[in-house]
């Protein structure tokens, strides 16, 4: 029984760990520039199929598939996204970028299925299927992978924000756009950046889910969804937040599918959102956030 | 008298700024008091802070002996407490006349009278009578976007005293205005003053404009109170001169 | 100029009303049918509209509330029930159910009442699927009868595009009326400028909390007459594809302007149609011009139709203090 209870404790961390990359992404994006992707879920969903082209089409071995479908989706979800897509909408406000991120997910969405194919897909795992046995618990090797390459993932992004002067100088960008610009820090570049982090993290997301949920074009639905409750539930600015929000997710997501009822697991971020914000709209580790004039 | 407005001891930090610091002053009934200071000393955080628009990292707000520090800036409306905005602050679809009106619905009934009652919730011949002290009479129809830059402050001051407010805030009303509309803008204040029996505090940089229309004055440098009281005597303080020159 | 414009706008409004009443003579069966689901997902729209448009909070629950106010109709006419208090129901329920989603997710400051709508339809849907007790699941519910008018039935498709398209003028007249009222100004003064609004004793939290409950209470409505219109009612179109359909339709039509949701609604369901060929195609067109309307004219097509109107009638403001200073002598 807790041997159980354990594997699925694993098991909920790994995929909590992944909505954790996608909620961070989100929130980044959000405390540097104001931007709501409404089509994060979509960006996670999209350069598996990258890699599978790269993969089926060009006949590029795995890693190297990795390597190009990667690049390919920096550069569109990163590059392009802020250029083509932010910049010439954030002087309307926030409401229209969100709605024009609504209408990129549908984009996104339907041209998967039109110009790939509606079917699910195997996407190559990056371990094997096995379990290993550990304290005589068994857990499957490629939660665990999951688990070490997310920790990996998220701690370089730490050292990197608190570590480095460009990091540090993201998370000013982060805290104040104002008085970042007045300190002479390139506010700009600050923002691009992180929607190149955002890209990034999307794109190991993908590498990391595809292989449980099969790519699929309406991944982007369900992962968006999780996404966005673990930001909200971790407190909305705080990457922390996001890391906290995502593996609690996770984890409950699990629990409930198995222990209470797999049809409405579904229903798990929706009663954690409500609850949240009706008892601790902050997020569990945010901070209260004030309006100004 | 006891005091309409009370601050005591109020701060503002955001992060390690402190934007505002340990200010306390009262404001008597029916004087107009002036908040002057050099740029950055924190007379418009003040402001927000008293009004709601912000949350006090500390001390507190009373109004009339009741305390409001932090009320959501529409209930301390509610308890007759009005402002103005530095950066206008009309609504530009709406006529000039609808503006007012607007400015003065929410005092009136409830909420499902202004669902199910008049049209312009009683305020129509209130709203006619502010257009004609403002001098707005031939505009009253015309939809706010159009009007004039100083027109649309005189809209801005007009709107603020239609719910018939005990305290008006008024952040820099003389920003931007016409050197001769100064004159008549000062005298409409003065007028209001006494005839609504409305106590005023004013932010204003237009030195010549506070001293001749408030009765007294606070000064404010890097967050803290450094000098008050009456115009002549403020302005000849070296405290205030150190300030501004520092500067 | 402003005259030209209001007779250019007095004359299109016209000239819809006698398109409206003769169309069904016009058409065949399908087109009739295709122009009352025209009417009714007006009618959703238009309480999206309130939220989105007035209010400027953005809800991806509108096919969850259309969803209720159909399944409530669906299950208590073909119970035996008759119309009228299932429409009352729809309305009022969905009403009450955004009251209480929306309280506390407007109590925060971001747009967290998208993330609650869109996990809420997602739920709704969930529920539409697996309670087959009460929604027959994915066998849904059939035969859902259409109702009598006074004794009157108006189940042949004629009569039935008549009564969608007289609830539909119920419907606008009641908005009208609301937004000219002063809750309509407060509504407007909520989008232009909520800080201004609060400092005047405008409460925008529940200001925006009723607009929500109402455009809710409109896609139950909407819902009510979607049940005897299709008469046959599965979980499937109340997935969250329609709901930013609906969204988009605010959207594109042009939220906050009263007839958008009319324009947007026939982008969104007559177009398919006519462009048959192009089918697949029609969504991701649909979004490209949403994506491009964003960025050149977030106000939608009456927007773009206003500024082009209105470009010739624009008159320089006077400069600061001038005829201020005359009216002052």
């Amino acid at each position: 029984m807790l041997a159980d209870i354990l594997q699925l404790f694993v098991a909920g961390l790994a995929t909590g760990a992944i909505y954790a990359l996608v909620a961070i992404g989100f929130t980044l994006l959000w405390q540097t520039s104001q931007t709501i992707n409404f089509a994060q879920g979509e960006f996670v969903m999209l350069p598996a199929f990258f890699v599978l082209i790269a993969m089926g089409f060009f006949k590029l071995p795995f890693w190297a598939a990795v390597l190009a479908g990667g690049a390919v989706s920096v550069l569109l979800l990163g590059y392009l996204f802020k250029k083509l897509m932010v910049d010439p909408m954030i002087r309307h406000g926030v409401l229209p970028l969100v709605i024009a991120t609504i209408g990129l997910a549908i984009l996104m969405k339907e041209s998967v299925r039109e110009f790939y194919g509606a079917d699910a897909w195997p996407f190559p795992p990056l371990a094997a299927a096995t379990n290993v046995t550990v304290f005589g618990v068994s857990f499957a090797v490629q939660s665990l992978v999951v688990l070490v390459i997310s920790i990996a993932a998220v701690a370089a992004l730490q050292l990197f924000l608190n570590g480095t002067r460009t990091g540090r100088c993201m998370q000013a960008t982060a805290q104040n756009p104002t008085v970042a610009r007045l300190l002479g820090i390139p506010v700009e570049r600050m923002i691009l950046y992180t929607f190149l982090i955002n890209a990034a993290l999307v794109v190991l997301a993908s590498i990391l889910i595809t292989p449980i949920y099969l790519a699929k074009f309406t991944n982007g639905e369900l992962l968006g969804l999780y996404a966005f409750i673990a930001a909200i539930i971790g407190g909305f600015n705080q990457i922390r937040g996001a890391i906290a929000g995502g593996l609690l997710l996770g984890v409950v997501d699990n629990f409930t599918a198995v222990y209470i009822s797999s049809q409405y697991r579904m229903a798990v971020p929706l009663v954690f959102l409500i609850v949240i914000i009706l008892f601790r709209p902050q997020g569990l580790l945010g901070r209260v956030e004030e309006r100004t004039v | 008298m006891s005091a309409v407005l009370s601050v005591r001891g109020l701060k503002k930090s955001f992060g390690g700024i402190v934007a505002v610091d340990d200010v306390s002053f009262d404001v008597h009934p029916g004087e107009i008091l002036g908040i002057i200071g050099p740029n950055g000393s924190g007379k418009s955080t003040l402001f927000n802070c008293v009004l709601g628009q912000l949350s006090p990292s500390g001390g507190s707000v009373e109004l009339d002996g009741r305390e409001v520090t932090g009320m959501r800036p529409c209930d301390l409306n509610r308890l007759g407490v009005s402002r103005t905005f530095q950066l206008l602050q009309v609504f530009p679809e709406l006529s000039v006349r609808e503006n007012l009106i607007l400015a003065g619905q929410e005092h009136r009934g409830n909420m499902l009278s202004r669902l199910f009652g008049r049209r312009d919730a009683g305020l129509g011949a209130e709203a006619d009578r502010m257009i004609e002290l403002f001098r707005l009479g031939h505009l009253a129809h015309q939809k706010a976007a159009g009007l004039s830059y100083g027109q649309q402050k005189l809209l801005d001051a007009a709107m603020a005293f239609m719910a018939g407010p005990r305290l008006v805030l008024l952040d820099e009303p003389a920003g931007g205005v016409n050197p001769t509309m100064l004159v008549s803008l000062r005298e409409r204040l003065k007028a209001l003053n006494t005839e609504q029996r409305a106590t005023f505090v004013v932010i204003e940089h237009n030195m010549e404009f506070v001293m001749a229309l408030c009765t007294r004055i606070v000064v404010l440098a890097e967050g803290r109170i450094i000098a008050e009281g009456e115009p002549e005597a403020v302005r000849n303080d070296p405290n205030v001169v150190r300030a501004y020159l520092g500067h | 100029m402003s005259r030209h414009r209001g007779a250019i706008g007095w004359g299109a409004l016209a000239a819809a009303c006698v398109f409206l009443l003769v169309a069904p003579f016009l058409f065949r069966p399908y087109g009739v049918f295709i122009l009352a689901t025209w009417a009714v997902m007006t009618i959703a729209a238009i309480g999206l509209n309130l939220t989105l448009g007035y209010a400027g909070q953005i809800s991806l629950a509108q096919a969850a509330f259309v969803g209720i106010g159909s399944y409530i109709t669906a299950y208590l006419t073909t119970r035996g029930w008759p119309f009228w208090p299932t429409y009352v129901l729809g309305g009022v329920s969905c009403f009450a159910v955004g009251w209480l989603l929306g309280y506390p997710a407007l109590r925060v400051q971001h747009h967290y009442l998208a993330f609650v709508t869109l996990a809420f339809n997602t739920v709704i849907y969930l529920v539409f699927r697996n309670e087959e007790w009460l929604t027959g699941g994915i066998y849904g519910i059939t035969n859902v009868p259409r109702p009598s008018v006074l004794g009157f039935s108006v189940a042949k498709p004629i009569p039935f595009y008549y009564f969608c398209l007289a609830h539909l003028a119920l419907v606008s007249a009641a908005t009208w009326w609301l937004l000219r009222s002063p809750w309509g100004r407060a509504f407007i003064a909520l989008r232009e400028n909520p800080i201004r609004a609060l400092s005047l004793g405008v409460d925008t939290r529940r200001y925006t909390l009723i607009a929500f409950a109402l455009g809710a209470g409109l896609g139950g409505i909407s819902g009510t007459l979607y049940a005897p219109l299709v008469q046959f009612i599965d979980p499937t179109p109340f997935a969250l594809g329609l709901s930013l359909n609906l969204l988009l339709m605010v959207v594109v039509g042009g939220s906050g302007y009263f007839f958008g949701p009319f324009l947007g609604a026939v982008v969104a369901v007559l177009l398919p149609e006519w462009t048959r060929f192009a089918q697949n195609y029609y969504l991701m067109g649909y979004a490209v011009l949403v994506m491009l309307l964003m960025v050149f004219c977030p106000s939608g097509l009456f927007g773009f139709a206003d500024r082009l109107l209105s470009a010739s009638t624009t008159r320089s403001p006077a400069e600061d203090g001038t005829p201020a200073q005359e009216a002052a002598r």
